[in-house]
């Protein structure tokens, strides 16, 4: 069973004990195009499952972040700082926030890598 | 919701893949290799552009000078045949109708090249005004595509590429051609919205086409309406939408310059003349964001207290100039160049400052 797991807007939750890694999918890298500005929320930050946490920017547009699970911010990726442009190069490995789970059954609704790929693919046509 | 309107070159954008989105009631291509490149191409090169959803609309007749002049806030009668001359169709209360070229064929003859979003209500506008004057409108967009070649290399690939000299146009100014290959009419113009030198070329669907192939196989870069708009965004320039619209005046743009309130009469002019008398209420200004984020149209705009001020008109992080940028509605109180306001990005306020629009220096062949 993989411990990743997807939002249908495309973010990503790999999980490691009851700590989930938040980012953006492989899809949705390429899709904006190169990034140019993450914005983050702080340490200590409460995410909700569902609700915006920030947002990544690419020269056109703004897209916001949605968070897969609910839970505490308990360190933010400071390299996207400086080098927003990680996030093209190897979002999976380029996490955007690392949240300590308040309910880790809220993983249970969201799209395995399987299911995500086949929404992927209907997204491209 | 209308059908989405398509170019006469949609399928070849599709062919080479471009990212397709609706603007102005069409389907356009918005980038091809991607806005960033795109946007360098035509700093330091040369790009096509197709701009075929502009809105081509002729007016002819014994009353054709005096009747363009009544709907047009900048001064024909002072051009020379063979000018284009950018302006304003304004509504009585001083708010824009659109922003437009007017192509000076003769004195009695005219081409208005409106924007693709206006085709309709402009048309309209126009046919409602010309009640007493002897003049033929001719709505003709559909029937004409238009390519934008923009760049510091675009009178070379004009001449190499297309066969057609443009050399001898000087900045806002055109002629007509036979296209050297089919012999069909084509209108040239040395006018572009990019902030570099370039040429707009008018032409039959047919040959449109053909002339974007060659432009294509030539190696010139297929540049999409994103990067059109980080172009004309660094320049300055203002979109209709964004920086003009029904509610807003051209005084209030800061684009005075092109409405000539010394002429006879146009619609709009009292309206206007009060609004410069007074002063206006609000100004288009230049903003310079501190720190990351990056101001985005519809943003708030707040004073050193947190009051709002203004809106975000358009806004990005500069390509050329890799700052933080935008041009924002703002209360003509905060509109003095070095005033400190700030920016609202979603839920955080970053620091800002008034500066000029103008944030690139354009390089126009005078």
């Amino acid at each position: 069973m993989s411990n990743i797991y997807y939002l249908p807007t495309h973010e990503y939750a790999r999980v490691e004990g009851n700590v989930a890694y938040i980012g953006i999918s492989e899809f949705a890298a390429k899709s904006l195009g190169n990034v140019v500005y993450v914005d983050m929320p702080e340490d200590g930050d409460d995410v909700v499952k569902g609700e915006d946490f920030g947002a990544v920017e690419s020269v056109k547009a703004a897209s916001d972040l949605f968070s897969p699970v609910s839970g505490a911010v308990v360190e933010i990726n400071e390299h996207l700082i400086d080098n927003p442009r990680l996030l093209n190069e190897d979002p999976m490995a380029n996490w955007i926030i690392k949240v300590e789970m308040t309910d880790p059954s809220e993983l249970e609704s969201l799209l395995s890598p399987e299911d995500y790929e086949k929404l992927c693919a209907s997204e491209q046509h | 919701m209308d059908e989405l309107k398509k170019t006469c070159l949609h399928d070849q954008h599709c062919a080479l893949g471009a990212l397709m989105s609706p603007f102005g009631g069409f389907d356009m291509p918005i980038q091809y290799a991607g806005i960033e490149e795109e946007h360098r191409a035509v700093r330091t090169a040369c790009g096509v552009f197709d701009v075929s959803h502009m809105g081509e609309i002729f007016v002819k007749g014994p009353d054709a000078a005096r009747f363009v002049n009544h709907i047009f806030t900048n001064d024909i009668n002072a051009a020379e045949a063979g000018k284009a001359v950018y302006g304003m169709m304004l509504h009585p209360d001083g708010g824009t109708v659109d922003d437009l070229l007017v192509y000076k064929e003769g004195d009695n003859d005219f081409l208005l090249v409106v924007n693709a979003s206006n085709i309709d209500k402009d048309h309209a506008w126009i046919k409602e005004q010309a009640a007493g004057y002897d003049v033929v409108i001719d709505n003709q967009s559909d029937s004409w595509g238009e390519l934008a070649i923009q760049g510091p290399r675009a009178e070379k690939v004009l001449a190499e590429v297309l066969g057609i000299d443009g050399s001898d146009l000087a900045f806002y100014t055109f002629k007509h051609v036979a296209d050297p290959v089919d012999g069909s009419d084509v209108i040239v113009s040395r006018t572009g919205y990019t902030g570099e030198d370039g040429f707009e070329v008018y032409a039959r669907p047919e040959t449109v086409r053909r002339h974007w192939q060659q432009l294509i196989d030539a190696g010139v870069a297929p540049c999409g309406l994103g990067c059109r708009d980080t172009l004309r965004f660094e320049a300055g320039l203002p979109l209709y939408g964004d920086e003009l619209t029904d509610e807003i005046s051209p005084i209030e743009a800061g684009l005075g310059i092109f409405v000539k309130l010394d002429k006879d009469e146009f619609i709009g002019r009292d309206a206007t003349a009060a609004i410069k008398a007074e002063g206006a209420k609000r100004k288009i200004v230049g903003l310079e964001v501190n720190g990351r984020a990056i101001p985005r149209h519809g943003y708030d705009v707040l004073d050193a207290d947190g009051n709002k001020v203004g809106t975000v008109t358009t806004g990005y992080h500069s390509i050329s100039l890799d700052r933080n940028l935008a041009m924002a509605l703002v209360d003509a109180a905060h509109a003095a160049l070095g005033t400190p306001l700030q920016v609202k990005v979603r839920n955080k306020v970053f620091p800002a400052v008034v500066v000029k629009k103008r944030f690139y220096t354009p390089n126009y062949k005078k």
